[in-house]
């Protein structure tokens, strides 16, 4: 009787602390667990941060002006490459998807995406080679090739200023929550995991850089030490190989199911495509 | 062709003070760095930039390895005659471009 008694409050206890755990906002993403559009509720101020805001001033002025933004001279190559015909069918993205502005604005924001036909989540950049393949007949871009990050960038540049918006796509979850433990997860022989660079230290400096918080709210990026464009995922290996991890493979699984996970973590946040970073 | 883009009103009222910006795509390349098979990657740079207002050349640079990979250039003239102001970048391995951009002045 006692035993039983006992073990009844144990499941107790144990479905308790999983309501609890359930209803606890992760530490870093705030109020984003479950709804990914609504991110932000309006009794506690959004403690998040784009990397634009621990950029200097000098930097943010340069990301401001068009005329100085070097990302600008990739998304005019990309608006040209979307009129230009190409394939054997001649079919041009314009094409099918008529003006970019109409089209293609918000899209970028609820990037990665499920894909069907593949049963795995794509992020821009491949469903761009997807299309390029499928549609125009024609083989896919190298990824992180100008031509690939000039397109990106130009259907990117469609959604600056819109709140990313991660799709409410079911079969998107068990993804998002790979990449949360992939976020969590001690890796490399320095042993670090991502939360504890970009969620206990974010805004504190880490050699002579500032520690951003991790939000992908400019891709691509123009990066000064890159000094061209680059990608959300060779941002990513960028850290991996930083913490001497080995980088996940190009538009790998883990890949795309970390980026979905930033994305989810940064949903409401404004796309500022084509960002200028350190 | 490399992709440039230039900024600038397209209209000022005679004597004003205009502001210029132009932007490159060029990897500026500096002939000191190596590439990942351990090979210097060779020298390409542009070597000079000038803009000619009204056959005369109101701004010019010389470029060094020193200059970041796109470079921006911003100066300013005075808006005198209607007419075209061109661009010209020249550099290593051949390098030139021109572009034209005009100014009415009224």
């Amino acid at each position: 009787m006692r035993v039983a008694t006992v073990a009844a409050l144990v499941g107790a206890c144990i479905v308790l602390a999983g309501c609890a755990n359930r209803d606890a906002p992760s530490p870093a993403a705030g109020p984003t667990s479950t709804a990914p559009s609504t991110s932000t509720s309006a009794s506690t101020p959004d403690a998040r941060r784009s990397g634009y805001d621990f950029m200097t001033p000098e930097l943010r002025a340069m990301q401001d002006d068009d005329g100085a933004n070097p990302a600008l001279l990739w998304v005019r190559d990309g608006e040209a490459a979307w009129n230009r015909p190409a394939g054997a069918s001649g079919a041009s993205c314009s094409r099918c998807h008529g003006e970019a502005s109409t089209s293609m604005r918000g899209v970028a924001a609820q990037y990665p995406a499920f894909d069907a036909v593949t049963g795995r989540p794509l992020d821009l950049g491949a469903r761009i080679n997807a299309c390029r393949e499928r549609h125009q007949g024609e083989p896919a871009f190298a990824r992180e090739s100008d031509a690939l990050l000039a397109l990106e960038a130009w259907v990117a540049f469609q959604s600056r200023g819109l709140p990313i918006a991660p799709p409410a796509d079911p079969r998107l979850e068990a993804w998002r929550a790979r990449g949360e433990r992939l976020y969590r997860t001690r890796m490399g022989q320095l042993d670090f995991a991502c939360a504890q660079c970009h969620d206990a230290h974010a805004g504190q400096r880490l050699g002579g850089s500032t520690i951003p918080q991790a939000h992908p709210t400019g891709y691509p990026i123009y990066r000064l030490e890159w000094q061209g464009v680059g990608s959300l995922e060779r941002r990513l290996r960028g850290c991996l190989s930083g913490v001497r991890a080995e980088p996940f493979a190009p538009g790998s699984e883990d890949m795309v199911a970390l980026e979905l996970y930033l994305a989810q973590r940064a949903a409401g946040m404004r796309v500022e495509t084509p960002a200028v970073r350190p | 062709m490399a992709r440039a883009l230039i900024t600038m009103p397209a209209t000022a009222k005679r004597g004003d003070v205009i502001e210029i910006r132009t932007l490159i795509a060029h990897p500026m390349e500096t002939g000191y760095r190596r590439g990942d098979d351990g090979h210097v990657l060779p020298r390409n740079l542009i070597r000079r930039f000038a803009c000619r207002y009204d056959n005369e050349i109101v701004f010019s640079a010389d470029l060094y390895p020193a200059v970041a990979a796109n470079p921006l250039i911003v100066f300013s003239t005075r808006a005198t005659v209607t007419g075209a102001l061109t661009f010209t970048w020249e550099g290593d391995n051949g390098f030139a471009q021109t572009e034209t951009a005009l100014l009415t002045v009224t």
